[in-house]
């Protein structure tokens, strides 16, 4: 049998809104996956270390405070440079349409805002996870 | 309200309707569904008579408006004296923008100002702060120091407006500096009106910008009760909020009994402060959110008066009438917004509006139909603000006090919410209140529950959502949307090493060591932190020192 997919479920930044991470959360593990969520505030060098630690297969961050232009490439590339570049790394939250080209040019491969079914993510997962 | 006599044969003709009427009809034309129920899965019976509200008793349950229990309203004419407050939650980017803003709302015909924060402030970091990079002047205005606060309010009479300000953790010291900007315009701090928001408790359930651990916060949270009933007297001390509890997905019921309690909890700090109920509890304000289901939540806004009411006087025993009266801004529902077909949203916030009236609030932010896309623009708040405007003038529901008072259906929704929200409270009460039953993660996975709940209604179509689930359309998600430029972080930084160059450094430093022994001594922190801002130290100096004495906060994880 597979082992099952690893994702971690990260809040980068300030922002303090986790509903939405943690309904993801949940419904990845309804799925089939196991779920480490990181909880609020953690810098990109936490996320980082976090997914290198828990050997994850999938990296899920959620922003709803703006800064994701900053936070989601910062991890993309710290992930890089710590060679960990075999991850699926896919964002959510309350992000502008035009963000998104820049966003997925640096790296994150997916953007899900909001209205999107869990079921959607959990497909758009399942189907994409390099392994 | 209605005798046996009557309502015995009320049950047989209503028997009487349910056989010749009712069955033929569902027979041809069945019930669109077999059980219909509010968002708090409180179910929804088909016709509502005087059989549900049997028991009630008029003078006791609902009495009138201006006195005990307050279940039609805190103020003796409501909107027929005064309309609500029509109030704007803004801020963003820099004070100087955000000053353009505030003008901008109050030409426009608003009547109180809102200040929204940026992340960095509400959490006590500078801008120039590594954790603060992205983030500055983002989902608020960015505040560092005094200075800041001087462009923010300037040309605007501190003395003429009312302002509510949504910061949690680090209150003390945005109310310090609110307190120096009026000195500084020849206003004195009696005459100033406004909130914080001050509510730490649901910062660890539901918002997330904590800094502190709960014994020191509840501190600050009491020393600025006791500084404000002695010096700020017309300054709502705390606002109660439930706002954020509904928007983390609680249920309209879980909303009313966690607010209630976190109430509960700050009532007991004060108390065990040695404070007395009456001479802090008048300041308390509360803070509710506005959904869609509007007949629950006018029951909901009632329930919550009644409630609170009893607390007061029957636990606390409060003597000050106006202790047992909960008085609330209330915020339309930002987690009802769509980002699809965005215009709808104008409709869903009418909707929402009127339950805030029909309910009684004090004060409104009605939310911009572009919010789930970015931070509004100014057409779409103008929008925001008009819809208001015609709930006020137009709809004839301002004209007399509690209008659905009376109705079988609110009232007895009314009990049944004020019930269940009460046996919450009480399990809260046997895990210990509600610091004990956060850090056993009761409340925040009862939230987590109900937002998984409502999520999967939608998803399996239980629960329609228009133009997310029904009715879609292809569209173009391009929309004109309000950026925050990011250059604001370059040029907030820039102030703030002009400042620190030019302040009186040693100053600063003998302020902020005085501060760091008050904190660690049982003193009121509140006048240590004014002299620091006066001297502008800055947000994070002051919060580093704290930080330095009380520790931080370490979220349980509860998934």
């Amino acid at each position: 049998m597979d082992m099952p997919i690893r994702v971690l479920v990260a809040k980068p930044g300030l922002d303090g809104h986790d509903r939405g991470a943690k309904v993801i959360a949940r419904s990845l593990r309804d799925a089939g996956m196991e779920v480490i969520y990181t909880g609020l505030r953690q810098t990109p060098e936490q996320i980082v270390a976090a997914a290198i630690q828990e050997d994850v297969d999938v990296v899920a961050m959620s922003i709803l405070s703006g800064a994701h232009n900053h936070l989601f490439p910062k991890v993309v590339s710290l992930l890089k440079e710590e060679g960990a570049d075999d991850l699926l790394i896919i964002g959510g939250g309350v992000i502008p349409e035009d963000d998104i080209p820049k966003l997925k040019e640096a790296g994150v491969e997916e953007i899900f805002t909001p209205g999107t079914s869990t079921k959607d993510v959990v497909n758009y997962i399942k189907e994409h996870v390099k392994r | 309200m209605f005798d046996d006599e009557k309502l015995k044969n009320l049950k047989s003709s209503k028997e009487e309707w349910q056989k010749k009427t009712i069955d033929k009809a569902i027979k041809r034309f069945p019930e669109r569904k077999e059980k219909f129920s509010t968002t708090s899965e409180i179910e929804v019976e088909r016709l509502y008579t005087p059989e549900n509200i049997g028991d009630l008793d008029y003078e006791k349950d609902l009495g009138y408006p201006g006195e005990y229990p307050y279940t039609r309203g805190v103020q003796p004419t409501m909107y027929r004296g005064r309309l609500w407050t029509m109030r704007q939650y803004a801020g963003f980017a820099t004070a100087e923008e955000s000053n353009k803003r505030y003008k901008y709302l109050l030409e426009q015909g608003q009547t109180g100002l809102s200040v929204a924060f940026d992340l960095p402030t509400q959490i006590g970091y500078d801008s120039d702060h590594p954790l603060s990079a992205g983030e500055v002047g983002k989902v608020g205005v960015a505040i560092d120091s005094l200075k800041d606060m001087e462009i923010l309010f300037d040309g605007i009479p501190l003395d003429k407006v009312s302002t509510s300000m949504t910061i949690n953790a680090p209150a003390s010291v945005l109310l310090a500096m609110y307190i120096a900007v009026a000195e500084k315009q020849g206003v004195s701090q009696d005459k100033l009106r406004g909130t914080i928001q001050n509510d730490i408790l649901k910062e660890y359930i539901a918002r997330g910008t904590y800094i502190f651990p709960p014994e020191p916060s509840m501190r600050l949270i009491t020393d600025v009760f006791e500084y404000c009933s002695k010096n700020v007297p017309k300054w709502n001390t705390i606002s109660i909020s439930g706002y954020h509890i509904r928007e983390a997905g609680a249920t309209a019921v879980q909303e009313i009994a966690f607010t209630l309690a976190d109430g509960i909890a700050y009532v007991e700090a004060a108390i065990e402060a040695g404070l007395d109920v009456d001479d802090f509890a008048p300041r308390l304000s509360f803070f509710f959110n506005a959904h869609n289901d509007l007949l629950e939540e006018v029951a909901k806004f009632r329930a919550a008066r009644r409630l609170w009411a009893k607390i007061m006087k029957e636990r606390f025993n409060a003597k000050n009438e106006k202790s047992m009266r909960l008085k609330f801004h209330t915020q339309t529902a930002g987690s009802t917004l769509t980002a699809q077909q965005p215009d709808n949203n104008i409709i869903r916030v009418t909707i929402q509006t009127l339950a805030a009236v029909l309910g009684g609030t004090q004060s409104l932010h009605t939310n911009s139909k572009d919010e789930a896309l970015a931070l509004p623009t100014e057409d779409a708040v103008r929008i925001a603000l008009r819809t208001q405007q015609i709930v006020a003038h137009e709809s004839g529901v301002t004209e007399t006090i509690d209008p659905l008072a009376g109705s079988y259906y609110i009232e007895s929704l009314t009990n049944e919410m004020e019930k269940r929200a009460m046996e919450y409270i009480k399990k809260i009460d046997e895990l210990g209140g509600t610091p004990k039953a956060i850090e056993k993660g009761y409340i925040q996975k009862e939230i987590q529950n109900s937002a998984y709940k409502y999520q999967m209604e939608i998803e399996s179509n239980d629960r329609i959502v228009v133009g997310v689930n029904k009715f879609y359309i292809e569209e173009d998600h391009k929309k004109d949307i309000l950026r925050v430029d990011p250059e604001v972080e370059k040029l907030q930084n820039e102030k703030l090493s002009k400042l620190k160059s030019e302040r009186d450094s040693e100053k600063v430093q003998n302020i902020l060591k005085e501060l760091k022994k008050a904190a660690n001594e049982d003193k009121n922190l509140m006048p240590y932190i004014l002299s620091a801002v006066k001297e502008y130290a800055t947000l994070g100096e002051i919060c580093d020192v704290l930080r330095s004495v009380f520790g931080e906060y370490e979220q349980s994880v509860i998934l």
